[in-house]
């Protein structure tokens, strides 16, 4: 008895380490290739020793010029999350309060559809109101991912949200619409925080949409990622940093916000 | 000027129908987004799908009823195939992930010291935005310049072609799949395993269970619903990969289609040759697969929890 209370510790510790050096070792295995030289890159003597250079990262802010991308990530990710924020949560509310079924189910279908299969016809709408390149196209097809997500999330939350308060706000004389507005959604934070921030993650790391709906101009960071590799040969160093640009600010904020997150991404499995 | 009263009167009028309507005020605005971008298009889509539209959308097509689904059923060497790897992909990550993710959960269930920095390690892959998870992959599985070949050497394995090899392109973006999402099952069903009570295990110990029959008897059968639900968010992302394949293997799977799942062969037909009745017929064939799947992990999750 004794000896397995000793030894299922260490075979924990030991399967664990596995998983931590197969998860962690990629990243840095990206981090370290960001800072060398094509050179070093090529070389296999220089795994761990070689001399640093941030010629990478000169290349990515640089000729690369990703701040413009950069900053177009965020305000489409800002975007698409608040207004989903406005027009979801309170659909969310009266969706838990009033049982409507026939609504979360059509929340789940926005989630299992292939997007590809609406982005021809989004192309041809956007294409035919003048607005295809545009931030607003973007932004709307950002929210078809985002709202469906914030509706999800704020459904079990509001769901779990004890129904009393909001009737003795409405026996002390607020309106329905009162008491939502000045008792739950003053009690909603966390739930806000969680769909809010999982809600940008998911556009600041969305592909398929700027692929085929951005211009120039409104180009997301992933796209400015994959057109490096669309020349003849690989800049691995500057690929590398132009990786290690988009990876760290999510990882970093996701970080930050870790409850946040883990809920976010746990929600609706534990129930529904 | 309108004297205040008036106004106020509209006012309180305007609240009180909005308190009267509140399902259709409050939940309109969402609904008529999600009809505008889902409902139309996809009808738009259903009916383009019976069309011969191609090169551009707003050419006049011809009306070709179901030729475009006899031809892609019946006439086409690249459905087939993409359907056989989305679901080999499909089914071969989803085992994975869930033994995986459910022996690591298993693992983190109780507490000991350090274990919150392995909840935070175990988000990095999660949060890590596909592409450039895709580009970090294809630099380690670069048949000459990368680390899995060089470790490979340390053992005396010869080199490989991993993403460039047509017959090891599908299994290595597997494995990066599965190094993606399995944290995604384990965090599902940590969360699960976390709302077992003590009760039924300490039952299942006094009557002389050891722990693989605790785990056989007793926590898989509460978690039994937890675990139907992590498959069914998977099933639903794994069947639609799409940004870690283009990515590394760019357009149409790879020069042999060797990685063309569902997704990329219906993208492929839309946006690189424009064939927009066909992709689109492709596109309703793959929802139908989708939604069925969909639909029977619905049901057994239904019946789980009932």
């Amino acid at each position: 008895m004794s000896s397995k209370r000793i030894a299922y510790p260490i075979f924990r510790a030991v399967m664990l380490t596995v998983v931590v050096i197969t998860l962690v070792v990629p990243f840095l295995w990206m981090v370290l290739s960001s800072f060398k030289s094509n050179l070093a890159i090529t070389d296999p003597k220089q795994l761990f020793s070689f001399n640093p250079t941030l010629t990478n990262y000169e290349t990515v802010f640089g000729v690369a010029d990703f701040l413009p991308f950069m900053i177009n990530s965020l305000v489409i990710g800002a975007a698409s999350t608040v207004v989903s924020l406005i027009i979801g949560v309170p659909a969310s509310w009266v969706m838990a309060r009033y049982q409507m079924t026939k609504s979360s189910t059509g929340v789940l279908v926005a989630r299992i559809i292939p997007t590809v299969s609406l982005l021809i016809p989004w192309y041809y709408i956007f294409a035919q109101t003048g607005l295809a390149g545009t931030y607003t196209s973007l932004i709307l097809a950002h929210m078809f991912v985002s709202l469906p997500l914030i509706v999800w999330i704020m459904l079990g939350f509001f769901e779990q949200l004890p129904i009393d308060l909001e009737e003795s706000g409405q026996v002390d004389g607020l309106t329905p619409i009162g008491a939502f507005w000045r008792i739950t959604l003053r009690l909603s934070t966390p739930g806000l925080a969680t769909a809010g921030i999982l809600s940008f993650i998911f556009s600041w790391n969305n592909f398929m949409f700027a692929l085929i709906l951005s211009s120039a101009q409104t180009r997301t960071l992933p796209i400015a990622l994959y057109n490096f590799i669309s020349y003849a040969s690989i800049d691995w160093g500057g690929l590398m940093a132009a990786s290690v640009t988009i990876t760290l600010p999510v990882c970093v904020f996701a970080l930050i916000f870790q409850r946040y997150v883990v809920a976010g991404l746990t929600a609706g499995s534990m129930k529904g | 000027m309108t004297p205040p009263k008036p106004v106020a009167q509209t006012a309180s009028a305007l609240s009180d129908f909005a308190n009267k309507h509140r399902k259709y005020v409050l939940a309109g605005p969402a609904t008529f987004f999600i009809t505008c971008m889902l409902i139309i298009p996809l009808g738009f889509t259903v009916y383009l799908s019976m069309t011969g539209a191609s090169g551009s959308v707003s050419r006049n097509a011809d009306f070709l009823g179901l030729a475009n689904y006899a031809e892609i059923l019946f006439g086409n060497d690249r459905f087939w195939p993409a359907v056989w790897r989305t679901v080999v992909f499909t089914s071969v990550v989803l085992t994975v992930e869930m033994l995986a993710g459910l022996g690591i959960a298993l693992l983190l269930w109780r507490t000991f010291r350090g274990d919150s920095i392995l909840r935070v390690i175990i988000l990095l892959p999660l949060v890590a935005t596909p592409v450039a998870v895709g580009m970090m992959w294809m630099l380690i599985f670069h048949p000459t310049i990368g680390a899995a070949n060089e470790i490979l050497s340390w053992f005396s394995v010869s080199a490989q072609g991993w993403l460039s090899d047509p017959r090891q392109a599908l299994p290595t973006l597997m494995f990066i799949d599965i190094w993606q999402w399995t944290p995604m099952v384990t965090l599902i069903l940590l969360a699960g395993l976390r709302s077992i009570s003590d009760e039924p295990l300490e039952a299942a110990s006094v009557d002389g269970a050891n722990s693989f029959q605790r785990l056989i008897h007793v926590i898989l059968p509460t978690l039994a619903p937890t675990l139907v639900t992590a498959l069914l968010l998977r099933a639903i992302d794994a069947l639609k990969t799409f940004d870690i394949i283009y990515a590394t293997k760019g357009k149409g799977g790879g020069s042999y289609h060797e990685a063309e799942t569902l997704n990329i062969l219906a993208y492929s037909y839309s946006f690189d040759y424009q064939y927009y009745g066909k992709a689109s017929a492709v596109l309703v064939l793959f929802l139908i697969i989708i939604l069925t799947i969909c639909c029977v992990l619905i049901i057994m999750r239904k019946k789980q929890r009932v």
